[in-house]
């Protein structure tokens, strides 16, 4: 014989129960709720259109190895490693057109990131009256592996901040694998986006490049790519029209 | 009477003795000056003659076939692999400076992969007066003529391997505008600029990266391609002749 007190007390506990988990659901569901309500993605501000600029692009010319500057007018954000990604990308683009001087398969997808970093100083980089293109130096130069340890430079920074940049082209595998072989074309493309970078950017003094991510001894066999470029002495260039 | 007779033996033996050490300084003597007799006139014969020339320092080229073994380098035309058409050059000049009495190293004679460290290393280990990359392209015109775009520098007495040309820049610009004389010569489009290409940069040594292209006129119309014996051995001709200059060049005070 159960006795009466036990009864009742099972009977509580079970409607307890009961209520409980009644709760928890509701709960649970309202829970949910505002989850979807914080991912609505719709938009609520219309997106900010870059307004057109004229960016300065050094062009190549396999024909002659010449690189003249061209002027084009298109959207340059405010972001400097966007806007320097934004004018390589041009620039590439020019080169995977059909009738290009310098002709490179890739486009604007080939530039998969540009980042901006303050400029080490490096020893023995001094420019040399008659040296026709860059300087070259190697030492001291320490390049981030991963991007994961890079600090890109943001707009504010860039607004503060006055000093050489470092700016650290990230190509796609893709574009060395089809890039033309030869030491004259190699450099012409090297040369034009250390060019471009600099004539848009004139903080950049120095360019490295990347592959995929990492460093490359060689764009497609030729060019060394394991060097920091310096920009402050290129040769001075023709302007003109597209 | 046996005293007398004892003592006359010991004065007779020690007579004997001073003679016979008397005689011994004399042969020394003797001896001495014939040695510095004949010391002086070998000194004579010596001084006589006239003095034999200085023997010529060997001039050394190293050719450096790039490329290689799984390094392909550029497809050229007929598909033709760059790797092979450099070391086909490297072969042909060989055999052009070596009946001139030039000395030639060469980084690879067959398709193997030499790494760029291991192909400065030959040209510094050899002590050469020139060294030549040969490099080939599908794109241009001509031949290209490539200096190390490294800032000249002050030799030290351990460079630093990466920059180790910086103290040969200078003569390797120099030894470039031999070759862009003779290549002109030959008439041959030449264009002239400076570079950063692996393992030249290492070279302890004038060293100048030649790339050859095929020959075009002013329509970018193809003259003469890389296939095209005719305008391989011209290449190589004025090659080898701008190395016979370079080397009259080197030996001059």
């Amino acid at each position: 014989m159960i006795p009466r007190y036990q009864i009742y007390l099972f009977t509580f506990l079970l409607l307890a129960s009961l209520a409980m988990g009644a709760a928890l659901w509701h709960l649970r569901g309202r829970a949910h709720q505002r989850l979807l309500a914080g991912q609505d993605s719709a938009p609520t501000s219309a997106p900010a259109v870059a307004p057109a600029e004229q960016a300065a692009l050094l062009v190549a010319n396999d024909s002659d190895g010449s690189i003249l500057t061209q002027l084009h007018s298109l959207p340059l954000p405010a972001d400097p490693g966007a806007r320097a990604r934004a004018v390589l990308g041009k620039l590439l683009d020019l080169y995977a057109a059909p009738d290009a001087t310098h002709p490179v398969p890739g486009g604007a997808n080939s530039v998969m990131q540009v980042f901006l970093l303050p400029a080490p100083e490096i020893a023995g980089a001094v420019p040399v009256a008659g040296k026709p293109k860059f300087a070259d130096s190697r030492t001291a130069v320490i390049l981030p592996r991963e991007s994961r340890s890079v600090t890109p430079v943001s707009p504010s920074q860039d607004a503060q901040q006055t000093g050489p940049l470092l700016a650290v082209v990230n190509l796609t595998g893709k574009f060395a694998a089809t890039h033309p072989s030869g030491i004259e074309t190699e450099m012409l493309t090297v040369l034009s986006i250390c060019g471009t970078l600099r004539s848009n950017l004139p903080r950049v003094t120095q360019v490295r490049f990347l592959v995929d991510g990492q460093q490359r001894a060689t764009l497609a066999g030729h060019a060394d790519l394991t060097r920091t470029f310096l920009t402050s002495d290129l040769l001075t260039t023709e302007e003109v029209q597209p | 009477m046996d005293n007398l007779g004892a003592g006359y033996v010991l004065q007779v033996r020690l007579e004997i003795r001073c003679l016979s050490t008397a005689c011994n300084w004399a042969l020394r003597g003797c001896l001495l000056v014939c040695v510095l007799a004949f010391l002086a006139s070998v000194a004579q014969l010596v001084a006589a003659q006239p003095a034999p020339p200085a023997p010529q320092a060997r001039f050394v080229v190293v050719l450096d076939a790039a490329h290689g073994g799984n390094d392909t380098g550029g497809r050229l035309a007929n598909g033709q692999l760059e790797k092979n058409f450099t070391l086909a050059m490297s072969a042909r000049l060989r055999s052009l400076l070596a009946a001139r009495g030039i000395q030639v190293v060469t980084t690879r004679d067959s398709d193997a992969t030499v790494e760029p460290d291991k192909r400065a290393e030959i040209a510094n280990h050899a002590a050469a007066h020139a060294c030549l990359s040969l490099h080939a392209s599908q794109s241009g015109s001509g031949v290209y003529l490539f200096a190390s775009s490294l800032a000249p520098a002050d030799p030290t007495r351990f460079p630093a391997w990466k920059t180790a040309q910086a103290a040969w820049v200078t003569r390797s610009i120099k030894l470039a505008g031999v070759l862009n004389a003779a290549l002109l010569n030959a008439g041959m489009s030449v264009t002239l600029s400076r570079t950063s290409v692996p393992a030249m940069d290492s070279m302890t040594c004038p060293a100048v990266a030649v790339e050859i292209t095929p020959e075009l006129n002013a329509k970018h119309d193809t003259i003469a391609g890389l296939d095209n014996k005719d305008y391989q051995a011209r290449v190589a001709a004025a090659l080898a002749a701008a190395l016979l200059e370079w080397r009259t060049e080197d030996r001059q005070p």
